[in-house]
């Protein structure tokens, strides 16, 4: 092959060169190139190596379809393996190289695979490596494990980068009334027919260029900017180098816009690609048509290409991609391409596989010096890195027969066309084979997606405008507007008819034919798998990995559908159809990520008074979405050394705990009452107003939900509370209950989470400390605010509140809520109050510490699996009641007696600890799922030892005097036990009362 | 994606919404023997076509909302509240 670049002709600016290195060698192209036109341009031949053989593969297209000039582009971190070089578009100062060979695609070492290729057939992998199931299932699998690293060395594409992604990606959202995919004849004639209807148009165009199959054409384009500035006029919105990747339920599409990756060097402030999700009315799919190649020896050598792609090459880049060319065709779409590259200067020779060539037909050559041979069609290609000959086929009977040597350096070859059917079989519409179009076309949809154009199987440019303008009129209609109707009823077919032709052979010729260039497939490969008992075109794909490659089967999925009904007996139509899935082309991790990455991958949660906890030396914590306290650290301690003392001071004294993360739930009504009865495993229908409640909430399959204290504040207002980690859980679920099973009741609930800020005051002088910040003193003593009690109050700084006096901690504690705002002054006036105590700010660790202690349980006990018993809490089930989750929480496997429990853990040796996650085995028997687990574990300032919470078989009565071990295998040593009561401190519960 | 026309907010992503569950149960009294708590709770039809399911717009009006869609297609042939009262009000406005 010896291309060039013409000297005039094509769309590239030829003013505007650009510079570029291929394989670290500085070449040069045109503003206007791809990466492959300008590579060609400067002849290089040899792009890439083939996954398993490393055979040498050059351009084998101009589009999307390429299987041949895959490539690296980029460097460090911006390394982007696996790019098409016939869709990148070239820019001053782009990076490309190679891959999947060494030390180049030039000179490759693997390609001594090639040589052994034969062992190297479909199923090789599994048959050598697998081990042969059920017998040696375990054996066998570890030995494929490890070939597998190696053979996956050897065989593969490029390598991604291993640094995090230094671009940003943005996630953006449109509606319009019709979205219209491509930009050619067909769909441009489409956009304008909608728009002028008065509708609201998107046009993506995957393209840099909006254009389609007017760029490829040797014209002066006036057709292509007129239909460009009428859609400007009638107000399309034309969104380039934008992919619809995915067609969704109810007109949504997925759209990825390449924003930058054609930039050299993009503003900071500009993501490198933006995904949409777009939901459209009404889509218009005129994604036009791949051309496809024929089976034949060394089909794949670089210098083979289809004959579109050529005259892509030489229409729209300038570049003349052969001198001696052999086009092998066997439809008149190829008539053009000789006439277009004899035009230019090349020698063409086009051999028909058809026999009979009408006369009109023919006649399109005259005037040019394109030689025909009917009857003929290309077998097998000559040259080693590329085409020096070409050996020929002629028609012989229903066969071929050989026939002579063609002395050429560019073989092109066009099989058909295969319509773009991707995005209507995404939407459930089956492809149906048409025998006369030798292609699927489109299945029907009920769903309101038009086909235009070369998608629907309309192959020349007139009829294609023609069928944009029906789709263009018809969802103008569909949508309540009047726009007179086009008939234009689906393919009209072949000018004159195509043959159906997918595999060239002469018997007895051995031949190297791919089907699958880019998983390195072959004709052979088809038919072994057929031998071995595949009968569908699913097993073929999944033993041959045919279209499995980043195409998709785009270039060999027909072909091998072909084959597979050849090796059958059975026409295409009855092997099957292929399901196409998203994306159409592939969609980079960063784009699906978009700003959900780094801190930003979920949202954050501060409370209030966050700013004021971390002005107070607290070092934050994730808790759920909330970042809460853990600790407040004074100079020089360790966080062992600050909870331990945090926690001694909320026993001797006072301490304050930022507990706003608490979920916080109005319930309000004259039957509020009722439903908090109906929800509460305890009695609620007698709570007298100013008292609080502790109370647990079941789910109707009888296991914990949640727990929490619900105030009273008057006759029908509540104030409940809930874990941090069930906050949004419960709410949904109070909604579920009041609209969908209890309409009737007068209720209603409102989430004031984000409206109350709430702080804990725990410790023997609590009480001294809210009588020093609330305006009347009294409203707090023990008569006013006994156990249990709620009062509504001002803080002397005039901010209102409401306390209750509650424990979490087991010492006399109360939790004071204020509006939201006036969280730092809450905390600025209880803070100096206690501070005059001795008192402390704790975190999250000494919370902790307080609760397991205590054996009070939160959400990491509740988990879902945890009946009230197992919780140690049965005593709060109501036998007096009717409530949520009663029934079915007595059902006879939770009630049994040994099912796992809450209990406490001691280390035998109580200079040991444990970890938290760990398994509770019996000690004679450390293995398997063990007998329990431990939920949490802390440091206890009051036993002076390691101490846990956690469940196990039976609770701890079943396990007095038993020997019970830790077991924790990865972290550290096992650890001997002792099971003791959950209620580890104060278990008679008399220090709340103070 | 699906998308669910409410009939307060208007059609909406479906991402706005969470999936509750089989919309055609009546779930028994609170006093109701097990059996029938059984049946309500664990078992349930896995429909091919017209199902009648709860959505919550949680994300948006958080109302309750019972939905026809068919499980084949995704097609949805009707929306209303869930509250039967609220249901009838908007009925009325409309
Ligand atoms: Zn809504």
């Amino acid at each position: 092959m010896t291309a060039r670049r013409l000297d005039k002709g094509g769309r590239i600016d030829r003013s505007h060169s650009l510079k570029f290195s291929w394989d670290g060698r500085k070449i040069r192209g045109h503003a206007g190139d791809t990466l492959a036109s300008a590579l060609l341009a400067n002849n290089e031949q040899i792009l890439g190596r083939s996954f398993k053989y490393h055979r040498p593969r050059g351009i084998m297209s101009a589009g999307v379809e390429e299987s041949g000039a895959i490539v690296t582009v980029g460097e460090g971190a911006r390394r982007d393996a696996n790019v098409k070089a016939t869709t990148q578009e070239l820019f001053d100062g782009l990076v490309a190289t190679g891959q999947n060979a060494w030390p180049n695609v030039r000179h490759d070492a693997g390609a001594v695979s090639n040589l052994f290729s034969r062992f190297l057939v479909a199923g090789f992998y599994y048959k050598t490596f697998m081990g042969l199931p059920p017998f040696e299932w375990g054996e066998g699998t570890g030995w494929w494990m490890r070939y597998e690293k190696i053979i996956r060395r050897a065989a593969g594409m490029g390598t991604a980068s291993r640094e995090p992604d230094p671009d940003n990606y943005e996630h953006a959202h449109a509606f319009c009334d019709v979205l219209v995919v491509g930009a050619g004849p067909a769909g441009l004639n489409a956009a304008l027919t909608a728009a002028r209807a008065g509708l609201d148009v998107v046009l993506v165009e995957q393209d840099f260029e909006a254009g389609g199959d007017y760029l490829n054409q040797a014209s002066d384009g006036s057709r292509l900017s007129e239909l460009l500035s009428d859609l400007e006029t009638a107000g399309v919105r034309l969104m380039t180098r934008t992919t619809a990747f995915g067609l969704y339920d109810h007109g949504t599409a997925g759209l990825l816009e390449r924003v930058t990756n054609h930039l050299a060097n993009p503003s900071q402030h500009m993501p490198r690609q933006r995904f949409w999700t777009l939901r459209a009315k009404q889509t218009i799919l005129a994604t036009g048509a791949l051309e496809r190649h024929v089976v034949f020896g060394n089909n794949d050598r670089p210098g083979v290409m289809t004959a579109a792609a050529a005259r892509t090459y030489l229409n729209r880049f300038g570049v003349l991609p052969g001198e001696k060319i052999v086009i092998s065709t066997n439809n008149d779409s190829a008539y053009i391409v000789a006439v277009d590259l004899a035009g230019s200067g090349a020698a063409v020779h086009l051999l028909d596989a058809r026999s009979d060539i009408h006369a009109d037909l023919a006649a399109t050559l005259k005037g040019s010096d394109v030689h025909l041979t009917s009857g003929a069609a290309a077998l097998n290609v000559r040259g080693n890195k590329g085409v020096s000959g070409l050996e020929t086929a002629l028609s012989s009977g229903m066969g071929w027969r050989q026939g002579g040597i063609e002395d050429c350096d560019l073989v092109l070859v066009s099989g058909g066309w295969s319509p773009v059917v991707n995005l209507a079989s995404h939407r459930g519409a089956k492809p149906v084979w048409d025998g006369n179009n030798c292609c699927f076309l489109p299945g029907q949809t009920s769903e309101p997606v038009h086909m235009a154009g070369a998608a629907a199987g309309i192959w020349q440019t007139t009829a294609c405008e023609v069928s944009g303008k029906a789709a263009g009129a018809a969802a103008a209609n569909a949508l309540g507007k009047s726009v007179a109707t086009i008939s234009m009823s689906g393919s009209a077919g072949w000018a004159h008819p195509i043959s159906a032709l997918y595999e060239v052979t002469v018997p007895g010729k051995k031949l190297k034919s791919f089907v699958d260039p880019q998983h390195d497939v072959t004709a052979d490969d088809v038919r072994l798998a057929h031998r071995e008992g595949m009968v569908s075109v699913e097993h073929l794909k999944r033993y041959t990995t045919l279209g499995m490659a980043t195409d998709q089967g785009k270039m060999g999925n027909v072909i091998g559908m072909a084959l597979m009904a050849d090796a059958l007996g059975k026409d295409i139509s009855e092997v099957g159809t292929t399901t196409f899935r998203p994306p159409y082309t592939p969609v980079s991790l960063g784009a699906l990520t978009g700003r959900n990455s780094g801190e930003h991958f979920r949202a954050l949660r501060r409370t209030p008074m966050d700013r004021w906890n971390r002005d107070h030396e607290a070092t934050m914590t994730d808790a759920g979405l909330w970042h809460r306290p853990w600790y407040f650290a004074r100079p020089g301690e360790t966080i062992k050394e600050a909870y331990i003392r945090e926690t001694t001071t909320v026993r001797n004294s006072v301490g304050l705990c930022d507990v706003t993360s608490l979920g916080k739930i109005a319930v309000q009504g004259p039957d509020a009452t009722e439903f908090l009865n109906r929800i509460y495993t305890n009695p609620f229908a007698k709570l007298a107003i100013g008292k609080a409640r502790y109370g647990i909430m079941l789910r109707d399959d009888g296991m914990v939900m949640d727990d929490g204290t619900t105030w009273r504040l008057s006759e029908t207002n509540y104030f409940m509370t809930t874990t941090t980690a069930h906050a949004a859980k419960v709410m949904v679920w109070l909604e579920e209950l009041l609209h969908l099973r209890w309409p009737d009741l007068k209720v209603h609930v409102t989430s004031v989470s984000e409206q109350w800020a709430g702080c804990a005051v725990a410790g023997p002088k609590s009480r001294d400390v809210l009588a020093a910040c609330v305006e009347d003193a009294d409203l707090v003593s023990n008569d006013s605010l006994p156990f249990m009690g709620v009062v509504e109050a001002r803080l002397k700084n005039g901010v209102p509140c409401r306390i209750a006096r509650i424990s979490f901690s087991g010492e006399m504690a109360s939790e004071v809520y204020v509006p939201s705002d006036y969280a730092p002054a809450m905390m600025d006036l209880l803070w100096k109050a206690a501070e005059v105590l001795d008192g402390c700010l704790y975190g999250m660790e000494a919370l902790g510490a307080l609760r397991i202690e205590k054996g009070h349980v939160t959400g990491v006990e509740l988990d879902g699996r945890v009946t009230i018993e197992d919780a140690g809490l049965g005593k709060m089930a109501s036998n007096k009641k009717d409530y949520i989750g009663n029934v079915l929480r007595q059902r006879p496997d939770m009630m049994r007696e040994d099912r796992a429990r809450l209990v406490g853990i001691f280390p035998k040796d109580r200079s040991q600890t444990f970890n938290a996650g760990t398994i509770l085995c019996k000690s004679d028997e450390v293995s398997g799922h063990g007998e329990g687990w431990i939920t949490g574990v802390t440091y206890s300032p009051t036993f002076g030892h390691w101490i846990g919470i956690g469940f196990i078989n039976g609770g701890h009565n079943a396990w007095q005097d038993k020997s019970v071990t830790v077991a924790d295998p990865v972290r550290r040593e096992n650890v001997d036990v002792e099971i003791v009561s959950p209620h580890m401190y104060d278990p008679d519960g008399g220090r709340h009362l103070g | 994606m699906i998308r669910i026309p409410c009939p307060y907010c208007g059609e909406r992503d479906h991402s706005e919404f969470t999936y509750g569950g089989d919309g055609s149960i009546t779930y028994p009294a609170l006093d109701a023997p097990m059996a029938d708590w059984l049946e309500a709770v664990f078992e349930r039809e896995n429909v091919r076509g017209l199902q009648l399911e709860t959505w919550h717009h949680v994300m948006g009006c958080r109302m309750w909302l019972l939905v026809e869609r068919d499980t084949m297609t995704h097609e949805i042939h009707s929306v209303r509240a869930a509250h039967t009262g609220l249901a009838a009000v908007l009925e009325e406005k409309s």
